[in-house]
């Protein structure tokens, strides 16, 4: 069977304190201050699912040795679209081949792991990539907003330079509803937390764990890395302690740090495991929902060398705190802000100029001159060098991976931006080429002339007329 | 080799209305103001007027498309309008538009009119507007004072000045402004400010703050145009005469590539050089005696006194903060309180500029005359410093 060849992880930056979080809706509940522990990870107003999925993407892609990708599945219970395909946004993002498979899994908890063990099972050849990303919305004031997180993990998985070999899956299919968000609903609905524990976490899992054991050979006490995504603080050490699984072996489900992140859970403590395991480790990855999937991996010598460029320690390290709660509401949408009159201009999207514009929006592609070698983006007909001027002399050049530095900047207060103020300027880039572009994630004071950037997607605008949302580049200030 | 416009056709008369929050006024009541007085100064009828050109910067908020609301707010006489917009250049175009009908003899008698009406919005600074289906894609929601931020950021950079002298000098730009606008009946904003008070306002785009920014207002103002033989057999004396009309447009070059490094205004250097060579200038710090320059903020006009030559390239903050473009100075600008106070209706800017410099010409200026000015130079900016439209017109006596 295949195994895992890469992995990748996107934390946002932004953590929320969740004594913030806690004080803001004590007035109401105050059982909130028992949960008041740490941060949780929050998406800036212009980062969703996809956004976060190409990070994460992104991030497995840089560990992969055998670059050649034959499919991409997203599994999200957030798709920020419900008919047109997400994960093909992302391809397109990552300037993926446009023959590879594509694929939106949904709708469970376990959309991740029965998109993995599909994975697993498949005879396609190349790597096959998948990303989870999860952006929850939660009702203000709930356990959810205090325990849940926005996050994103990729993995690949092949049958070459295999970090992780599959020792075996199992799947226990029963419709035991602890929560679902049915159509049209802004919100789960959940039932009481005891009885989840009880009658489903405590009688599902120990039947497909048993199941993907014993056929493995493998006995629950090996087990070096227990992977169970629950928002449910003290069910792992009951589970493992029923399995037979040392305690040491549970992977934290990190809520006082990063927060649940539903369908992207699995991965993201999988990509947490495969750090710190060694050679010969056994890590068992669980998914929850509607019964349970189990897959039984084992780490190989290969793990070593697999470093993702960002990693999940590092980018549990990139962090910026806000303590601000009602930014939270309004990032969500779960308060009715007063944008002013400047935000009311008409956002729509013409989709056949959008269409025409697909190559500079989503891949970030611009343009190298074969006649003089100038390098340009947007990529217009005629050359820009003012020397050369030449028609159609252009060849693709991509500018997504690119690094710059800032030439002009400001700070406006005036424009209108979900986030003021509205940070923009013109970036020159490392191989030449530069565009007047928006910045994100800007610390005040942290930007100058001369700083340098790194190019991110990111949500450019949102119209919510007519439920769509732009995706663009911005620029972000290297730390 | 084409000779240029110089002394082919001179000013019969202009008019400008009041600039300012004209709330009761619709854009019809503010081409009327400037007209009616246009006409009494010419000195002709209506219906002596052949062909115009209409100048309005903003469609969604101002009249509309087409040439037809100038022809139905002046009742012409069914002759032919033509509607320009070239963002802040605009006026400066209606007026090149009715300046080449008249040289080229297609017509003796031509009218340029520009109107602006910005305080339908709802909101202070100009309209949140599209810039474009393909544009607005992926284009920054850059605001003008977000966009002319740039400027300063890139100036800074390039001629690595400090924060706070770059600040103060802008500062010193906005206080001569409000000193000239306020002895100006017609502009905008009639109140002096200090160099405190300019330093110390909000930033709308960092490093631009409230005083930085020029006023945003409904106006209209326009000029009637004929030859300097027709003009002298109507009675005129004191000529005014164009003596150059240049544009120049970016084609990319400052946005897309390195030659260009945010610190100044390509468009103006070349539309500059092109105007100074047409009407003649060698020196035009000593030729120039007065300028009406695009100070849509005020680091745009001190960027801007560096790329018409009449300061050095890099002296633009000490030359400011020395008063050499101060009324009393050597070389004022914005006597009659610039965009920053006699106010912005884009359509009408270039116009007005005309105006300042024709009334002064003729020594009608009022309290704010200049004692022997004798070549006046206007400049407008449309669009950003990485893409624009810059306009330059040169008016002087004629002959």
């Amino acid at each position: 069977m295949k195994g895992i060849t890469s992995y990748g992880v996107y934390l946002p930056r932004l953590r929320l304190g969740k004594q913030a979080m806690a004080e803001a809706n004590a007035w109401f509940d105050a059982s909130l201050k028992g949960l008041a522990k740490g941060e949780r990870s929050i998406c800036n107003w212009d980062e969703d699912t996809i956004t976060m999925a190409v990070e994460a993407t992104t991030d497995c892609l840089s560990a992969l040795t055998e670059a050649r990708v034959s499919s991409l599945k997203l599994a999200s219970t957030t798709l920020p679209f419900l008919d047109r395909q997400n994960s093909v946004v992302i391809a397109e993002a990552l300037s993926l081949d446009r023959t590879i498979s594509t694929m939106d899994c949904s709708a469970s908890q376990r959309a991740a792991t029965s998109a993995l063990i599909n994975c697993l099972e498949s005879n396609r050849n190349g790597n096959q990539l998948l990303v989870a990303s999860e952006h929850r919305r939660t009702k203000a004031g709930s356990r959810a907003e205090m325990l849940w997180g926005d996050a994103a993990a990729a993995v690949a998985i092949g049958d070459d330079d295999v970090i992780a070999q599959c020792l075996g899956v199992a799947t226990h299919a029963v419709d035991f509803i602890d929560h679902y968000r049915g159509d049209g609903a802004d919100f789960d609905y959940d039932w009481e937390e005891r009885w989840i524990r009880d009658e489903g976490f405590m009688k599902i899992v120990p039947t497909v764990v048993e199941s993907v054991l014993d056929d493995a050979g493998v006995a629950a006490a090996d087990i070096k890395h227990f992977i169970l995504p629950t928002d449910q603080a003290r069910t792992p050490a009951a589970l493992a302690k029923r399995l037979g699984i040392n305690a040491e072996a549970i992977v934290d489900n990190q809520i006082a740090s990063v927060g649940v992140a539903g369908a992207a859970q699995p991965l993201l403590l999988l990509a947490k495991a495969l750090e710190s395991a060694t050679a010969g480790d056994t890590i068992l990855l669980l998914g929850f929902g509607q019964g349970c999937d189990a897959i039984l991996l084992r780490a190989t010598d290969k793990l070593a060398q697999c470093k993702p460029r960002l990693g999940l320690s590092s980018a549990l390290m990139r962090r910026r705190e806000e303590t601000n709660y009602n930014k939270f509401l309004s990032f969500n949408n779960l308060v009715e802000r007063d944008i002013g009159k400047r935000g009311e201009a008409d956002k729509q999207t013409y989709l056949s100029g959008y269409n025409r514009r697909k190559d500079l929006l989503t891949s970030f592609l611009g343009g190298k001159c074969r006649e003089c070698g100038t390098v340009q983006i947007p990529r217009e007909k005629y050359c820009v060098n003012p020397e050369c001027n030449a028609l159609d002399s252009q060849d693709v050049y991509s500018f997504a991976s690119q690094q710059g530095t800032v030439l002009t900047w400001t700070a406006d207060r005036l424009t209108f931006d979900w986030s003021p103020p509205a940070y923009f300027g013109m970036v020159e880039f490392d191989g030449g080429g530069k565009l007047m572009m928006d910045f994100t994630e800007v610390e005040e004071g942290s930007i100058d002339s001369g700083s340098r950037v790194s190019v991110h997607f990111r949500i450019r605008q949102f119209d919510p007329q007519r439920g769509f949302r732009k995706y663009f580049w911005k620029a972000i200030v290297e730390d | 080799m084409a000779s240029g416009i110089k002394d082919k056709v001179v000013i019969l008369g202009m008019g400008c209305s009041k600039f300012g929050e004209r709330w009761d006024a619709s854009p019809s009541d503010l081409m009327v103001e400037a007209f009616e007085e246009c006409l009494a100064d010419a000195g002709v009828e209506r219906n002596q007027i052949e062909a115009a050109w209409f100048g309005a910067g903003i469609d969604a908020f101002n009249v509309g498309s087409s040439a037809m609301p100038l022809s139905i707010a002046l009742r012409l006489n069914y002759i032919p309008v033509t509607k320009v917009e070239n963002m802040c250049a605009t006026g400066t175009e209606a007026f090149r538009g009715a300046v080449y009908a008249v040289a080229s003899g297609a017509c003796d008698i031509a009218l340029a009119l520009g109107v602006e009406k910005l305080k339908d919005t709802g909101y202070g600074g100009l309209p949140q507007r599209s810039r474009g289906v393909e544009n607005d894609m992926y284009w920054p929601n850059l605001s003008a004072p977000g966009a002319f931020a740039q400027l300063a950021s890139g100036y800074r950079a390039k001629h690595k000045v400090n924060k706070d002298d770059l600040k103060r000098a802008m500062a010193h730009v906005s206080v001569k402004s409000h000193a000239n606008g306020a002895k100006n009946p017609k502009a905008h904003l009639q109140r002096e400010i200090t160099e405190e008070q300019a330093i110390n306002a909000p930033f709308i785009a960092e490093p631009i703050g409230l005083f930085d920014c020029c006023g945003v207002s409904d106006g209209s103002a326009c000029a009637i145009v004929t030859t300097p033989e027709i003009a002298k057999s109507l009675g005129k004396e004191n000529l005014v005469a164009v003596k150059a009309l240049q544009l120049a447009v970016s084609n990319g070059t400052e946005s897309s590539h390195a030659s260009w490094d945010g610190s100044y205004l390509k468009t103006t250097r070349i539309a500059s050089q092109r105007a100074y060579d047409e009407a003649g200038i060698r020196k035009p710090k000593d030729e120039i005696t007065m300028t009406e320059v695009h100070d849509c903020f005020s680091i745009t006009e001190l960027v801007t006194m560096e790329d018409l030559q009449l300061a050095e390239e890099g002296a633009g903050v000490k030359d400011v903060l020395d008063g050499t473009f101060d009324a009393e100075g050597s070389n004022p600008c914005q006597i009659d309180g610039g965009l920053k106070c006699f106010g912005h209706p884009i359509g009408a800017s270039g116009l007005r500029m005309l105006y300042e410099n024709y009334l002064q010409l003729q020594g009608r200026a009022g309290s704010r005359q200049l004692s022997d000015p004798k070549m006046g130079l206007n400049h407008n900016l449309g669009g950003f410093p990485h893409q624009n439209i810059c306009s330059i017109s040169i008016v002087g006596p004629y002959g």
